[in-house]
């Protein structure tokens, strides 16, 4: 056969793949382009990896509201991206009218940049005709708000963080159970004993790093800085630089990662180690103590990504001990998603009958079991079917009271990052504990303007 | 007068299209660059005109001239240096190989570079990474790796680079290559030039306009390599290897500042400028 004959071959057959492309493309064009018309509102949510419980729920939302509503179609749209690309998506569909969305999934820490970029709709006329409202407590309702004191977005529920640890190794490896650490220190000798005794099982995962964006500064950094006597901001509100609070929580991860305690900084540089965690790591045994979100068992559920039937009976779950153990002894970071309503919307009334709907106790209720949330709603929080949905609910409700939210300022993301960069160079050993506190200063000032940052 | 104007109007469609589709892009990156134009944040609802105030920022920063730096390593190691030669010396060792030899490798090397980008990336990621198969051949004949990614993670996006890029300047290289008159280099070994000699003062010097374009065309494409560096390491670790693009995604697309993102954009535009001016003064291809 000639090279000629050969080229014409495959000429042909990628022709014919063109033409069947086209020709498939051109049968689902209709079902996934829907109109602008008022007649449609848009729904947009993440959904990702092992995060399908939104989806799950905006599907039987919409149902209902459809069912309810005759002649309003609800065109949901899915956006398949981690978080912080998701955050981006969102704010370019915000961008342009014909692809800002009506109803959005947003962030709490989001709010108030948003609401001064001109993408979200005051809700404070909705809410006060709203009899559900009584039910969100104030800070539920704080949560939702911009600069300006309006209300911008309904909380769906909120979380916390702790201590994920794994009872059969504790025990295989002779350490007390129930487990209650009462410093860092105590966190870093069972992880200690855990290497010692039980080779093959990483002992400790604290999130770092880049690749994993906020989980790293939150499940990670944060949930040991608020454990020292500093945070990253004061009182009245600027950024600290300087703080030995800062140096000591790098100086941890730096003990987790160069002592080898934790995963290989391989994979904790793999953007894919949280669903691994929840998906593999802790179901088969594999690592022993998970510094993580209060929603992980969500994975573990019938509705789950990774169903394990008896989770609660392999794990356990403690509070993270502060530095020394001082007052109060534990520490939690907080955040949270809320339901907003899109400025550019065409049909603002019906997209507030969806979120009124959507966040309606029956259904907030059936989100908080699913996506393992802590509910925010008091009447959902006082339902027993919430707390005996799951073993671990009412632990992780009750750390509410010792919890923290983050700066809520549109530096804030790259103040986190300067946090991830600082996490990096001390993980893989590129910098001291203090040397990569310097640098976080610089940042810090780079990124919030010197004027707000006081230097301890 | 009045007939050059009218030998000028079958142009006028692609002046238009290059008007819109070329220098709009450059003009509007232009001007965005001098605003604060952003994603989110009060700034999204209109941007504002504030000078210079970008690139100070950026010239404030330490990491923009890491990235600076970066980008050239990456340009010369995987563009300059690394497919304009392995491309010459493919094409100067084809020449010479059989028909059978020349389909063969051909083909190999011409899949890397009919790959969608992000396919290469993958590929290239699972190549390089710690348990990929890099390492695996090394295990298997006893030696131990390291974990490219990690460790090295320039050499690896470059030997990438080089992998995927290095067909299409064989491609321009064996067509020049074929167009070197042979009786010019049969007459010059008669005179007894050796190899070395006959490539660097007869071939080199007549296919001296195809590196030219080729050194261009591989510098631009190269500095605008986003996708492959983006799957292999991110950029990481930490910034060991942001390039200006992954810089500029970071600037414009996670920190939501457009306007910032837009200046780096913009000073990757001045690079390229600039290497090709270097490539048409040094080789003068319109000189013959």
């Amino acid at each position: 056969m000639t090279q000629g004959s050969i080229m014409k071959r495959f000429a042909t057959a990628a022709a014919l793949g063109i033409a069947a492309a086209l020709v498939l493309a051109g049968c689902s064009a209709p079902g996934s382009t829907g109109s602008s018309s008022s007649g449609t509102i848009k729904v947009a949510y993440q959904k990702f990896g092992n995060f399908t419980q939104m989806d799950t729920q905006m599907k039987e939302v919409k149902k209902q509201f459809e069912a309810a509503n005759k002649g309003v179609k609800v065109q949901l749209i899915p956006i398949q991206a981690a978080e912080n690309d998701y955050y981006t998506k969102l704010a370019l569909m915000n961008k342009a009218a014909s692809t800002a969305p009506d109803v959005l999934y947003e962030d709490t820490f989001l709010i108030k940049a948003d609401a001064d970029a001109g993408y979200l709709a005051p809700l404070d006329g909705y809410v006060k005709d709203w009899s559900d409202w009584s039910q969100f407590p104030d800070n539920a309702r704080q949560a939702g708000q911009g600069d300006d004191g309006k209300l911008y977005g309904v909380s769906l529920g909120t979380d916390t963080r702790g201590l994920w640890y794994n009872k059969d190794l504790f025990a295989k490896a002779g350490l007390p159970v129930p487990w209650e650490p009462k410093t860092w220190d105590d966190v870093l000798s069972a992880a200690r004993t855990i290497k010692a005794k039980l080779p093959g099982v990483t002992p400790l995962n604290v999130y770092s790093g880049k690749p994993n964006g906020e989980a790293s500064t939150m499940q990670g950094f944060e949930m040991l800085l608020y454990g020292t006597q500093d945070q990253l901001t004061d009182d009245s509100g600027k950024w600290v630089a300087g703080s030995k609070g800062f140096t000591d929580a790098l100086g941890f991860v730096k003990t987790v990662y160069q002592d080898k305690l934790g995963p290989t900084p391989q994979q904790a540089l793999d953007t894919n180690i949280g669903n691994l965690i929840s998906g593999q790591w802790l179901p088969k045994g594999k690592l022993a103590i998970d510094l993580d979100g209060s929603w992980q068992s969500q994975n573990w559920l019938p509705s789950g990504a990774a169903p394990w039937p008896d989770w609660d009976k392999t794990m356990g779950w403690t509070a993270m001990p502060t530095q020394t153990g001082q007052a109060p002894g534990s520490v939690s970071m907080s955040g949270g998603w809320t339901l907003a309503l899109g400025s550019k919307s065409k049909n603002k009334p019906a997209a507030w009958n969806f979120i009124k709907l959507a966040l309606n106790k029956e259904n907030s209720l059936n989100f908080d079991i699913i996506g393992t949330q802590i509910p925010v709603r008091d009447d959902v929080a006082a339902d027993p079917k919430y707390s005996e949905s799951n073993p671990s609910n009412a632990f992780f409700a009750g750390l509410v009271k010792n919890t923290h939210f983050r700066p809520a300022t549109s530096d804030y993301p790259k103040v986190s990052n300067a946090i991830q960069v600082a996490m990096e160079s001390v993980m893989t050993g590129q910098q001291t504990p203090d040397k990569a506190a310097k640098a976080y200063d610089d940042a810090l000032k780079q990124a919030v303007g010197a004027d707000h940052v006081v230097t301890k | 007068m009045l007939r050059s104007a009218g030998r000028a109007v079958p142009l006028l469609p692609a002046l238009i299209l290059l008007a819109i589709f070329l220098v709009g892009p450059v003009l509007a990156s232009f001007y965005g660059s001098f605003t604060d134009s952003a994603l989110t944040g009060s700034a999204a609802q209109g941007s504002h005109f504030i000078g210079f105030a970008n690139y100070i920022q950026l010239f404030q920063n330490p990491d923009f001239f890491k990235s600076v730096w970066l980008t050239i390593v990456f340009l010369i190691g995987s563009a300059v240096i690394g497919q304009n030669v392995a491309g010459l010396v493919l094409g100067l060792l084809m020449e010479r190989g059989d028909r059978v030899m020349r389909s063969i490798v051909g083909t190999f090397v011409v899949t890397a570079w009919v790959l969608p980008e992000i396919v290469a990336a993958f590929a290239a990621y699972a190549f390089f990474h710690d348990k990929g198969t890099l390492n695996e051949i090394l295990g298997a004949v006893g030696l131990h790796g390291p974990n490219w990614l990690y460790s090295l993670p320039m050499l690896a996006v470059i030997l990438a680079n080089i992998w995927r890029g290095t067909a299409f300047s064989m491609l321009v290289y064996t067509a020049a290559l074929s167009e070197v008159p042979t009786d010019v280099t049969e007459s010059a070994q008669i005179d007894g030039a050796g190899g070395w000699q006959r490539l660097g003062l007869i071939t080199l010097p007549l296919i001296r306009r195809s590196i030219s374009t080729n050194l261009m065309l591989t510098t631009l494409q190269t500095l605008s390599v986003f996708t492959l560096i983006f799957v292999m390491t991110g950029g990481g670790p930490g910034t060991n290897s942001s390039t200006l693009p992954i810089l500029a995604y970071q600037q414009a697309f996670k920190f939501s500042e457009l306007g910032l993102g837009t200046a780096i954009a913009t000073i990757l535009l001045v690079v390229g400028a600039l290497f090709s001016i270097v490539y048409l003064r040094a080789l003068k291809p319109e000189v013959d």
